[in-house]
């Protein structure tokens, strides 16, 4: 196991440091690369994507500077998949669920998009969120409330996380995030649209060119209402609308998300994208992240057709209500 | 008088039944209608596509009948159809025509779309909600609103179906001005409709899309299925564009509507 673990981990460090050699290269190379063109002259983002990284979206404490050395990045990237991989204790409740690494799960066998940044947000320059706004406080502290009125994780299946629930999970977004596993991604064009399905619970975001307006504020969707416009070889995509209940590190129904895609190379699309919503932050704040292709398919994730876990964890909960209930109070027993 | 009544009644006679003859044409073969092309040259189907039947409450003729859900009254009963099925009745293995009454009977139980399962093939084609073709030349994606289903039609980049699941493994081809779906890899929890007709996992499904007019398609399923049918079946139904000028797929994600349904039993009681 160590073996195939110390294999794996030099394997990663060496395609990291071709990979930042190869980014310095890109970068002087970047001007000549023509972005192919769709059938319709439409720039061709068409293919297989993923969005895995460890890079943490806010920098850490620790660090001060915006950029690793490629050296620091490959040690940064190990530290974190140790973390991600470290086995559980046999015989612990942890050790029940899955191990990610058996079932190729965990990111260190994902395609990696990986960068040399310390963290994905790049505006604020200290790559933090910026400072909550007093309505922001005002919106946290009433979901805190509203949580705690919902009760315990398992008391119903509402009151539990939104991807046990399996109705949304972290890659559809927008903004597309790491999804912890399979954050795949493809993209399909087709005359006046740009269709984007996500592996995690096949989710789908099909973006008009067209320069429609939004529709009427009384429409609101989990993954908002997403308007696209080329910039150039900048695909702009524009989302409004969101209904607020997956909020984004606390980010509100009234949240436009701004998000800009550009391929820079053959298998690299740089994805960047802005937040602004009044509502929580002071001001907007901005990632700059990667997709890199990977190779398909995706296949179907039919999460909530086959939720045992959710299922089997309500059931559990409600057996040790009825132990608790049964078992003789103390008062009885003396 | 006489004479040219008879003759009359004749060439009614003739005209209708030439009428009927090159109606019979008209459906059996593709119509001489040629859709606009894709700007890689292949017939272009994109667009916002919608069945309007009740295929999805019976692919069989069926008559009107009571909401299986009392307080839903007249707003949920059941709307009458010709049914879209070619033939008939549906050619099942007695065994599972003994499955299907049984499906029919315990249908709010066991039918999948009650619980917002993912909707099988070709299910997903005729559930009265869009769906949306957008067509590349490697990928055709059938994006449908009903539960986010979504099939990626491979027409290069084929392979076998590598598992099975709810919307099976999709190879597609042109013939001609048709597109063809041979789809496998089904696994056997979807049905066909409300009414319990069903499947197994050796579904194996062929639909040729085929435009028939600037906003309307023919759609032609072939279904075969040994395991539940005594020989392969076919459907077919018109599928109309959805013109308005911002018609587009909205979600209906109808995990958390079900949940009260599938979990509500096991929510923590108050007086525990």
């Amino acid at each position: 196991m160590e073996g195939i673990r110390g294999t794996r981990a030099s394997r990663s460090l060496a395609a990291l440091v071709i990979v930042a050699v190869a980014s310095v290269t890109l970068a002087a190379q970047a001007p000549t690369y023509k972005v192919p063109r769709t059938p319709d002259g439409q720039p061709d983002l068409q293919g297989f994507w993923s969005n895995a990284t460890y890079t943490p979206l806010e920098r850490p404490d620790s660090v001060t500077k915006e950029f690793y050395t490629p050296a620091e990045a490959a040690a940064a990237e190990k530290a974190a998949a140790a973390r991600e991989n470290a086995e559980t204790e046999p015989g612990t409740v942890a050790d029940v669920h899955y191990d990610f690494t058996q079932f190729g799960l965990d990111r260190s066998q994902a395609t990696l998009a990986r960068t040399l940044r310390t963290s994905l947000i790049v505006d604020p320059k200290n790559g933090k969120l910026p400072p909550v706004t007093a309505e922001g406080k005002r919106i946290l502290a009433a979901r805190a409330e509203e949580a705690k009125r919902l009760g315990g994780r398992w008391d119903s299946a509402q009151s539990n996380q939104l991807d046990d629930r399996c109705i949304i999970m972290a890659g559809p977004g927008p903004p597309m995030m790491d999804a912890a596993y399979n954050s795949n991604y493809h993209i399909v064009q087709a005359p006046g649209y740009v269709m984007i399905l996500t592996e995690m619970i096949h989710d789908v975001r099909i973006i008009p060119l067209d320069g429609r307006p939004q529709p009427p504020e009384s429409v609101r969707q989990w993954m908002g209402v997403s308007r696209g416009r080329w910039e150039g070889d900048t695909l702009v995509v524009v989302t409004t609308n969101f209904n607020g209940k997956n909020p984004l590190r606390g980010s509100t129904e009234n949240m436009t998300v701004t998000e800009r895609l550009r391929r820079v190379a053959e298998d690299t699309i740089e994805y960047n994208f802005t937040i602004d919503d009044k509502s929580m932050w002071e001001r907007p704040w901005s990632v700059e992240a990667v997709m890199r292709q990977t190779a398909g398919p995706l296949f179907e994730h039919a999460c909530h057709e086959g939720n045992r876990g959710l299922y089997n964890t309500l059931v559990g909960a409600r057996l040790e209500d009825r132990k608790a209930a049964d078992a003789p109070s103390k008062t009885d027993s003396k | 008088m006489m004479g040219n009544r008879f003759l009359s009644r004749v060439t009614v006679v003739a005209i209708v039944a030439w009428v009927a003859v090159a109606m019979t044409l008209v459906t059996a073969q593709t119509p001489g209608y040629k859709a606009p092309r894709a700007p890689d040259g292949k017939p272009n189907l994109n667009g916002i596509w919608q069945a309007i039947n009740t295929a999805n409450w019976d692919i069989e003729a069926h008559s009107a009948a009571p909401s299986p859900v009392l307080e839903l009254g007249a707003a949920g009963a059941v709307p009458g159809g010709l049914g879209v099925v070619e033939g008939g009745p549906l050619p099942y293995r007695p065994e599972a025509l003994a499955k299907r009454n049984e499906n029919r009977a315990n249908r709010l139980k066991l039918d999948p779309e009650v619980k917002c399962y993912l909707p099988g093939v070709p299910r997903a084609s005729y559930m009265g909600f869009p769906f949306q073709i957008i067509q590349s030349q490697k990928h055709v994606m059938l994006v449908h609103e009903y539960a986010g289903a979504v099939r990626t039609v491979y027409m290069t980049d084929q392979v076998e179906a590598p598992a099975d699941s709810w919307m099976g493994w999709s190879n597609g081809r042109w013939e001609g001005e048709s597109l063809v779906v041979d789809t496998k890899g089904f696994n056997d929890l979807s049905w066909f409709d409300r009414a319990g007709n069903f499947h197994s996992d050796a579904l194996h499904v062929v639909e040729r899309f085929t435009a028939r007019s600037a906003d309307t398609l023919n759609y032609e399923v072939t279904v075969e299925d040994p395991k539940v049918f005594t020989r392969p079946w076919k459907m077919s139904m018109p599928l109309y564009r959805r013109v308005e000028p911002n018609a587009q797929i909205l979600e209906f994600r109808c995990v958390e509507f079900v949940e009260d349904l599938l979990y509500g039993h096991l929510r923590k009681q108050p007086s525990q």
